[in-house]
């Protein structure tokens, strides 16, 4: 193994977990504090990548897409929550099964619109192209991603580590009672976490699009590899979703690169060994 | 004695109208009833862990999926007989389900959920990506069936009484110590171990059952289908089972034939129309659980109950009613025993 392609394979491990944790966080967020298993997150991830592309389409910015994209998931999330979870409120079981259909319902409605071919996102002139690194060139493009992925996580540990919105957030996972006790309205904070998730999710459909593509089966592809974070990480930890992605990206880049075959199957290596051993997850408490 | 005769009367009569298919449906409809009693085997067996354990499966097909593929695989690529194929997928399906079983028994509620969720995916992306086995997209085809076996009929009765042996036997573990065992886990978990009982080795075992039974699902469904591919053991079949059970009523294991039955049919309908299965198929879970979270058995039970407490109602009320209908017999009393009569007699 020369020193380039460690350090190609290094790179494509982390443009992947940049993506896998935007997606993986707000999942892990919406679990840790609603004790919600939101298994529509990775269609909403679908959808909103797919609402961007035929933004781009039609008015040839990145840009515009990428926030159509947003204000989609953030919609589409707030009906989520509003219209169906708060009909099974506390109903752990209802609610994992009323988000599997609602997962569907949107899965299949995006190939119903988008149709069954494999599409990417047109990156913008600008990013396409390699940047020379004195060892190798490496696409522009996921560099950039790279960098999104650092300030997402910098940004949410900022949030909350350091503001009074993220210790609500962080009590709130521990002892909902106890908060809206204190006369905070924890309802007003798990919508505030929906609509954080949603921002991640639209985001990383439009960039996910661009880098992976959008497909059918794209959306239990993320949701999928999103579970493998946070059972490897542990769930409702911000933390163990960054350990978690940057574990399953770089799995997944050597294992494509080395054994394509079964590249699938090594992501799941550290999950079952992570839970024999530990059930928790790495950075998880009981 | 009346009850149970009762019941067995109606497993009779099921039998009966099971047996008769052949004779009063056409050869598709035949094949469909097979195809429900099938997948109404392996929400059955669904629902011994569902509405018996209190876990629930998400990745129940990849397990069935196992015991089809492992035939599949014996049987058409390598020419094996059947006598050694289908053991070897049940075989296949156990040993699948023990070792899910291991890393998922020891958790419960969601992360089972998710856990499930995430093996049931494994076996998924392995069929859909380790071509030189699975063959991928294409599948594996060309599986047959033995001589006695070949026609709708023969295989729909074959299937019949596979169906009704391992229910009855479903039925039994159900039944049994051992299911009650089940029953106090799903009801209290905490309590359980300070029973005496060993909580985790019952719910592996209730796991390895379950997988066992799903594999003999598997096994006939690899039969019955002649071809298997990554689509049988995708998450939308183990969802689909989920829901046949909770839609029939969890914990009864019958209702999860019902259910399989409203599900085929309604897929089979549904496909002379759209190829958006997926979609009615959300639909139907959102509105379920909102509307009919205990299935439609319980549906029905409650109904026949509120039928039966409405018409002791009525009876109450129509008791009230009657001295106010017939006045003259309410008053009669009240006037026979006026005081002063009394007094003027002595």
């Amino acid at each position: 193994m020369s020193p380039s392609f460690l350090v190609l394979q290094l790179l494509n491990g982390l443009s992947l977990a940049a993506l896998y944790f935007m997606v993986a966080s707000g999942f892990s967020l919406i679990f840790g504090l609603m004790r919600v298993a939101n298994l529509s997150h990775g269609a909403l991830y679908l959808i909103s990548g797919y609402i961007g592309l035929t933004v781009v389409r039609s008015t040839g910015s990145f840009l515009l897409g990428l926030g159509a994209a947003v204000i989609a998931a953030v919609l589409l999330n707030i009906l989520i929550k509003e219209g169906f979870l708060r009909f099974v409120r506390s109903r752990e079981l209802s609610q994992v099964l009323l988000t599997i259909g609602l997962a569907f319902i949107t899965g299949d409605l995006c190939l119903a619109i988008w149709g069954g071919v494999p599409t990417l996102i047109p990156i913008p002139s600008p990013l396409q192209g390699a940047m020379n690194l004195g060892l190798i060139a490496y696409p522009r493009y996921r560099l950039l991603l790279i960098l999104i992925g650092a300030s997402v996580a910098v940004a949410l540990w900022l949030l909350l580590e350091r503001t009074r919105w993220g210790a609500v957030i962080r009590a709130g996972v521990d002892d909902p009672e106890m908060v809206s006790a204190l006369g905070i309205d924890i309802e007003r904070v798990f919508l505030g976490v929906f609509v954080l998730a949603a921002i991640l999710a639209g985001v990383a459909g439009v960039l996910g699009g661009a880098l992976l593509g959008l497909y059918p089966g794209g959306d239990s592809d993320i949701l999928l590899i999103s579970l493998v974070v946070v059972i490897v990480g542990g769930l409702g930890s911000l933390q163990g979703a960054l350990v978690g992605s940057l574990l399953a990206g770089f799995l997944e880049a050597i294992g494509k690169s080395m054994l394509p075959e079964l590249a699938y199957f090594i992501l799941f290596a550290p999950m079952v060994i992570i839970l024999a051993f530990r059930p928790q997850g790495l950075v998880g408490r009981r | 004695m009346s009850i149970r005769w009762r019941k067995r009367a109606g497993i009779a009569l099921a039998l009966l109208a099971g047996a008769a298919i052949p004779y009063v449906a056409p050869p598709v409809y035949v094949n469909l009833a097979s195809e429900i009693l099938i997948f109404g085997l392996l929400a059955m067996s669904i629902d011994l862990l569902l509405g018996y354990t209190g876990l629930v499966p998400l990745g129940h097909a990849a397990i069935f999926g196992v015991a089809a593929y492992v035939v599949a695989y014996l049987n058409a690529r390598m020419g094996l007989s059947h006598t050694v194929a289908i053991p070897a997928g049940i075989l296949g399906a156990l040993i699948v389900s023990g070792v899910f079983g291991l890393l998922a028994v020891r958790t419960a509620g969601l992360y089972f959920m998710l856990i499930t969720l995430a093996e049931g995916m494994l076996v998924w992306g392995l069929a859909y990506r380790w071509t030189s086995v699975t063959g991928s997209e294409n599948g594996i085809g060309g599986i047959t069936r033995p001589e006695f076996l070949i026609l709708p009929w023969q295989f729909y009765y074959a299937v019949l009484v596979l169906f009704a042996v391992c229910a009855w036997m479903l039925h039994r573990i159900a039944h049994s110590p051992f299911g009650l065992t089940l029953r106090g886990i799903r009801d209290n978990e905490a309590r359980m171990p300070m029973l005496g009982y060993n909580v985790t080795l019952h719910k592996f075992l209730a796991f390895l059952i379950s997988g066992g039974f799903a594999g003999i699902a598997g096994a006939a469904y690899a039969l019955y289908n002649r071809f298997v591919s990554p689509a049988t053991v995708e998450f939308a079949r183990s969802a689909e089972g989920v829901l046949m059970v909770i839609l029939g009523g969890s914990g009864t294991l019958i209702g999860a034939l019902l259910g399989s039955g409203l599900i085929l049919l309604t897929r089979n309908v549904i496909s002379l129309y759209t190829d958006r299965w997926l979609i009615v198929m959300g639909t139907l879970f959102v509105l379920v659980i909102l509307f009919m979270p205990d299935g439609l058995l319980r549906g029905l039970e409650r109904g026949v109950h509120r039928l039966r407490v409405a018409v002791s109602h009525l009876r109450f009320l129509g008791s009230l009613l009657r001295p106010i209908r017939s006045p003259t017999t309410a008053k009669e009393p009240a006037g026979e025993v006026p005081v002063p009569t009394r007094h003027e007699t002595p």
